[in-house]
């Protein structure tokens, strides 16, 4: 209970904390690693030399993530009527969807609810709490995508020396959330909604471009330039709104800490590295882990983690099965 | 503050680490590093709250109200609880429906009607924005606590002319989205009392209208339906609702006795008179969220 909580301590801004109390099978476990220094540096050798690097999770991730934003797409252009609407609010089959943070700004700043909006928003919760809460960014928003491109560029600048990474307090996220949510109950606009580049490519992709996607771009060559994955990290708000919902996933990424030889691997690839904190030697209490509310789920880690120690699994089924 | 440790600090504190105590002495440089790393999320945080507000820039200007589609509510309820996710775009048989752009500040992406390029024909026969949209921010019936304004409120449902026969020929509409108004009756033909022959709009005109003598269903580019009439009445012809305009005797600048076009209180400001308009601009056109009065 009390990992819970700091995880979603640290979901909100606050830093990983070491534990005080580290289990007796993990002490175990440790031990029996390092025991025996020679042979624990030959299979770490063994197992970087068998890994294939794998992109696995990346490839379906992008594949999901094109296809649902390919299928609103189609379903106007084409007139297929499947998903109609966009990325804030639409329709599957009949069904509402309404993006959960897009409802919240629309309800602060309304402060009407009709039936609709509320069904909408419910089927998008439960969908999103079965899934796992802020897998939506990794496996659905454009942005996300865009994004994880240009962090490759703004990564390769960081190498030549070429600009450094501005790291902000990732609390600011929580700021901007209580901040924009503030907004829309005394402004009575979606303020929100005039930044978020979410659904601007939503409707740029589905509706034509217009001068809106100038602003996305602004925020990527901020991010090239000065920052790694600042709207993400710092400021997006939808992301919070889906990790609080994600808490009660029982989709994760558990860590086991028995295959894993603490070389951080998964920690440069991560979006949201705090969440891998865990994976630092000394830090894991217990011997698997489900990562925080903040991860999104999206694979990188399992891809690049040359021990298999990162995994998807889904909470109490694994042991059934 | 709070810090995220790298797996390997860059440049990695060279500051001598002092004994430790309960609570770890944080060291110069640390400190430093958190002083800034504060200030600097703080100059984000005021940047983009900065930026966020630029949304009034357009609410203060003297920006002309913008016609929505039918059933919206009133201007700044309409805005707060559009999700902006276009279905009601999605639904438009002529596709009269648009997206505001960023320079709309708050209203980015919320629909609105650019009547002289695409006025809503009613081609859907139902009003199937209103249908469509998830939040209520169209709506056949206005919540309770709603007040509706004087002259907002339709006399009597409107009747479609396309639907006259039908059982049920009305429209399912409470609310006009605005009024027409004869703004140049110099420029109107009628008045002058032309004809006209050709194309309403000119041939490269792409907007599209349902002509109940073509198919009830289904819009035609204008373009593709020339007129040859010894007075003009487009206006008065194409209006798809009932008794919402009609020509009228008047006495025209030059004494002699012509007609002009009156709009009638069924108007419910669907923009097609606009759009068909001739004259060059317009010389009838909408008044976006205007009421009627009499």
């Amino acid at each position: 209970m009390s990992r819970f909580i700091d995880q979603i301590k640290v979901m909100l801004g606050a830093a990983p904390q070491k534990p005080e109390k580290v289990s007796e099978k993990v002490q175990q476990i440790m031990f029996l690693k390092y025991e025996d220094k020679d042979r624990y540096i030959k299979e770490k050798l063994h197992a970087r030399a068998h890994h294939d690097v794998s992109h696995k999770w990346r490839n379906r991730r992008w594949a999901v993530l094109l296809a649902v934003n390919l299928l609103f797409v189609f379903s106007f252009w084409l007139d297929i009527q499947l998903l109609e609407g966009a990325l804030t609010a639409s329709r599957f089959a009949g069904f509402h969807l309404i993006d959960l943070n897009s409802a919240l700004q629309v309800m602060l700043a309304h402060k009407h609810i009709i039936v609709n909006l509320f069904i909408g928003t419910f089927t998008v919760f439960l969908l999103w709490v079965l899934l796992g809460g802020r897998s939506f960014c990794s496996w659905v928003c454009p942005y996300h995508l865009l994004a994880e491109l240009t962090e490759k560029l703004h990564l390769k600048l960081v190498e030549k020396k070429l600009v450094t990474d501005h790291e902000f307090h990732r609390g600011t996220r929580t700021v901007f959330w209580v901040l924009f949510g503030l907004m829309a109950v005394l402004t009575g606009y979606t303020v929100f909604e005039t930044l978020s580049p979410t659904g601007i490519l939503s409707r740029a992709l589905i509706y034509g471009p217009g001068l809106a996607l100038g602003w996305v771009f602004l925020l990527l060559l901020f991010e090239i330039f000065w920052s790694r994955r600042a709207w993400c990290r710092y400021i997006c708000p939808i992301g919070l709104t889906y990790g609080a919902v994600g808490t009660l996933s029982p989709l994760q990424i558990t860590y086991h800490v028995e295959h894993c030889f603490h070389e951080g691997d998964c920690r440069k690839v991560c979006l949201v590295p705090h969440v891998l904190e865990v994976t630092i030697k000394g830090r894991a209490d217990e011997e698997q882990i489900g990562l925080g509310p903040d991860c999104t789920r999206c694979g990188l880690c399992v891809d690049t983690c040359p021990t298999g120690a990162l995994r998807f699994e889904v909470k109490g089924l694994s042991k059934l099965l | 503050m709070t810090e995220r440790t790298p797996p390997n600090p860059p440049g990695d504190q060279t500051a001598p680490r002092k004994p430790a105590s309960k609570k770890p002495a944080v060291s110069l440089e640390k400190a430093q590093k958190a002083r800034r790393k504060f200030l600097q999320s703080l100059g984000l945080t005021v940047g983009v709250v900065g930026l966020s507000l630029l949304g009034y820039a357009p609410l203060s200007g003297a920006r002309p109200t913008r016609l929505r589609p039918p059933g919206a509510l009133d201007e700044a309820d309409f805005l707060s609880s559009c999700i902006k996710c276009g279905q009601c775009v999605q639904v438009c048989p002529v596709q009269a429906i648009k997206l505001a752009d960023i320079t709309d500040g708050f209203g980015i992406g919320v629909p609105y009607i650019a009547a002289r390029d695409q006025a809503c024909d009613f081609s859907c026969d139902a009003v199937q924005c209103i249908l469509a949209c998830p939040t209520g921010a169209l709506t056949y019936k206005k919540p309770e606590f709603m007040e509706v304004r004087d002259g907002v409120k339709l006399a009597a449902a409107p009747i479609l002319k396309a639907k006259e026969k039908d059982a049920e020929p009305t429209l399912n509409l409470k609310e006009r989205i605005g009024v027409a108004r004869l703004a140049r009756p110099e420029a109107c033909l009628a008045v002058q009392g032309k004809g006209f022959k050709g194309q309403a709009r000119g041939t490269a005109f792409k907007g599209q209208l349902r002509y109940m003598e073509v198919d009830r269903w289904k819009p035609i580019p204008v373009a593709d339906h020339p007129y040859d009439l010894p007075l003009c009445d487009l206006c008065v012809r194409e209006c798809p609702l009932k008794g919402a305009i009609e020509l009228r005797p008047v006495k025209a600048a030059d004494g002699v006795e012509r007609m002009t076009p009156v709009v009638l209180e069924p108007c419910v400001g669907c923009g097609v008179c606009e759009m068909v308009c001739p004259a060059e601009p317009a010389a009838i056109v909408i008044d976006a969220q205007a009421p009627w009065k009499a």
